[in-house]
């Protein structure tokens, strides 16, 4: 029992990348154990995935096929057969949206502890130390746990596995009870098309909460408009209804690459910068100098918004 | 029909703080409803303003000092409020999944509603897990990461969205009983109405023990140990240009015209 089974994740055909990170984290936990790494890749074409997946490190892919896409009660009862069979002592899993989707009703089912969007892990083969996030990354924390436990992994943590491997691919056979799926997935969305492309930007002015008030959003505007710049901005200020969809950068949002990103009372929440870390150069203006956003920024205004912005769109006026 | 809401009061920490031993020292810590929660109140709310929910029913694992916070979903709509506390929890750093599982499916068994709807997460610790754990648990469905439910629940089924990464929404229904875990943005949070404070202070407000809900203290021990608790090490190389607005406002604007993207 010293094996680990990592779980991959794939949407309307593709891979997601956090598939081949998985491997690499996966890979080190086994190492530390002194077991196999086992994948499992569930729906959708399994035997293209499977062949995309066998990378450096893999032991055995097991593919389950089952429908096209991502269905949490298919997913559980195959991960739950699986976890019966192999015996593994850790079950990882993306931190993805689906992941957790999944990954607390595995656990529960199986009786595991379940530790999720963990950014590091270590283990001597009986006790896990798992490192996360707290109060949206102002501290890091260390936590133990003893035995096999359900394990979900925060992306882009972990390096792409790469090469090619040679795992053995073997066909699992799940047996799914069709009358215990309860859900049913009838298609999906794009959102967020509409006026402007954030992503072609050269130049983002982004604002957050920091802002505060609706009718302060007029004032950074007037910094768009002198810079010529593009509006972007974090989370909450779209779930306010203050910027439309289209306007948001993150994780949920929009995927941003300008040569200069100004985040302007953002705090550089993981789901948030999930969407602007490749910007070329990153400007924070911020009051809180330990805001996490500052661990990315290549320049930093320590200080208030209303004072900083008023006095750099008098420079450009 | 009768939606129960998972309401919990998350600590909130100021910009700069101190860490003793595995927690932040208290005078660093403020207390807040959490963020998601409040549009998971909102959307049990409105089903019932709708028509739809019959009873909105809160629950909240937490001591006597957090009942300030459960007032506030009690003011916003909600009918009444159970508050779990036992002597047992008391110095746990950390509730793990399973406990706040076992604690919560045995509250939901005893009211017994329809729709259980929670936050997609907690801004103190974050775990995402326990909606989804709570309904595995209980033999509900269950959806995470939901931005949008139909209203109508037509034929015991909860048509809802959810959120992927990307801008990608995915259309699913799902049979009641069900859980949702509700993402920001589902709606518009309403803020509390004097009036509806007036009124929360005569909501009921059931506080139970381990005992009254028939967990045993030993199903609830954490299996999670939370070990340490530090400052992330700042990997931040960023240049912090210093001065007055005035000055620090013109290094940026003189980095702007360097790059070529403002003139
Ligand atoms: C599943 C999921 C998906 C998500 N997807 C996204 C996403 O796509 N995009 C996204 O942005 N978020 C996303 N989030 C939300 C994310 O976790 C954060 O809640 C959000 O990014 C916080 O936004 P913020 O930085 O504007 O606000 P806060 O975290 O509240 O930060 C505000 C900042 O402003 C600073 N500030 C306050 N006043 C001033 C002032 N006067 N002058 C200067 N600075 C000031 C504060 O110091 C603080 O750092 C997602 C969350 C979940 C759970």
């Amino acid at each position: 029992m010293t094996d680990v089974l990592a779980i991959t994740d794939h949407r309307r055909g593709d891979l997601r990348d956090v598939s081949y990170e998985i491997i690499t984290a996966g890979r080190e936990l086994a190492d530390e154990t002194g077991g196999d790494l086992h994948l499992a890749v569930i729906s959708g074409t399994v035997d293209d995935f499977a062949d995309k997946l066998n990378r450096d490190g893999v032991d055995t892919i097991h593919t389950v096929s089952h429908g096209e896409e991502f269905n949490h009660d298919v997913y559980t009862q195959a991960i739950t057969q699986l976890y019966d069979e192999l015996a593994p002592q850790y079950v990882l899993t993306p931190n993805s949206v689906n992941g957790l989707d999944y990954a607390p009703a595995v656990a529960n089912q199986l009786d595991l502890p379940v530790v999720t969007d963990t950014i590091d892990l270590e283990t001597d083969g009986e006790t896990l130390i798992a490192t996360r996030e707290m109060y949206g990354g102002k501290v890091e924390t260390t936590n133990e746990l003893e035995g096999d436990a359900v394990v979900t992994i925060r992306s882009a943590e972990w390096p792409q596995a790469e090469g090619t491997g040679d795992a053995s691919i073997e066909a699992f056979d799940a047996d799914i009870d069709e009358d215990a799926i309860g859900s049913t997935v009838s298609g999906f969305e794009e959102v967020g098309g509409g006026d402007v492309d954030i992503s072609e930007a050269e130049l983002l002015v982004s604002i957050g909460r920091g802002i505060e008030e609706e009718e302060n959003l007029d004032l950074i505007r007037d910094l768009a408009d002198a810079l010529g710049a593009t509006l972007s901005s974090s989370r909450p200020i779209v779930d306010n209804g203050w910027l439309p969809k289209n306007r948001q950068v993150g994780q949920s949002g929009k995927v941003v690459t300008p040569d200069v990103y100004i985040a302007i009372g953002i705090s550089g929440a993981v789901q948030h910068v999930a969407g602007m870390k490749g910007s070329d150069t990153i400007v924070a203006i911020n009051t809180d100098p330990n805001a996490p956003i500052m661990d990315i920024a290549d320049y930093a205004i320590v200080d208030d918004l209303f004072d900083v912005v008023p006095e750099l769109i008098e420079e450009f006026q | 029909m009768k939606i129960l809401v998972t309401v919990k009061e998350v600590a909130t920490v100021e910009d700069e703080f101190e860490i003793e031993g595995t927690e932040i020292a208290d005078q660093y810590l403020g207390a807040d409803l959490n963020e998601w929660d409040d549009y998971a109140i909102e959307e049990a709310v409105q089903l019932q303003e709708d028509g739809i929910a019959d009873e909105v029913v809160t629950v909240t694992i937490g001591p006597e000092d957090c009942e300030q916070t459960i007032r506030q979903a009690l003011a916003k709509g909600a009918d009444r409020a159970v508050r779990v506390w036992d002597d047992s929890l008391e110095g746990v750093d950390l509730l793990d999944v399973n406990a706040k599982t076992e604690i919560l499916s045995a509250v939901i068994e005893e009211e017994d509603p329809d729709l259980v709807l929670t936050g997609v997460q907690a801004g103190d610790d974050s775990f995402a897990a326990t909606g989804v754990s709570v309904a595995e648990n209980l033999g509900f469905q269950w959806g995470a990461v939901v931005n949008h439910l139909e209203h109508d629940l037509d034929d015991g089924v909860a048509s809802v969205r959810r959120e992927l990464e990307g801008g990608v929404e995915e259309l699913t229904d799902l049979e009641l009983p069900a859980v949702l875990t509700i993402q920001t943005g589902i709606n518009e949070p309403r803020y509390a109405s004097l009036r509806g404070i007036r009124q929360a202070q005569r909501k009921e407000l059931d506080v139970k023990a381990l005992a009254d809900i028939g967990v045993d203290e030993s199903t609830i021990e954490s299996e999670l140990t939370m070990t340490a608790m530090y400052e992330p090490e700042s990997e931040s190389d960023a240049t912090f240009w210093e001065g007055s607005a005035e000055e620090t406002a013109s290094e940026l604007g003189e980095l702007l015209r360097d790059k070529g993207v403002a003139q």
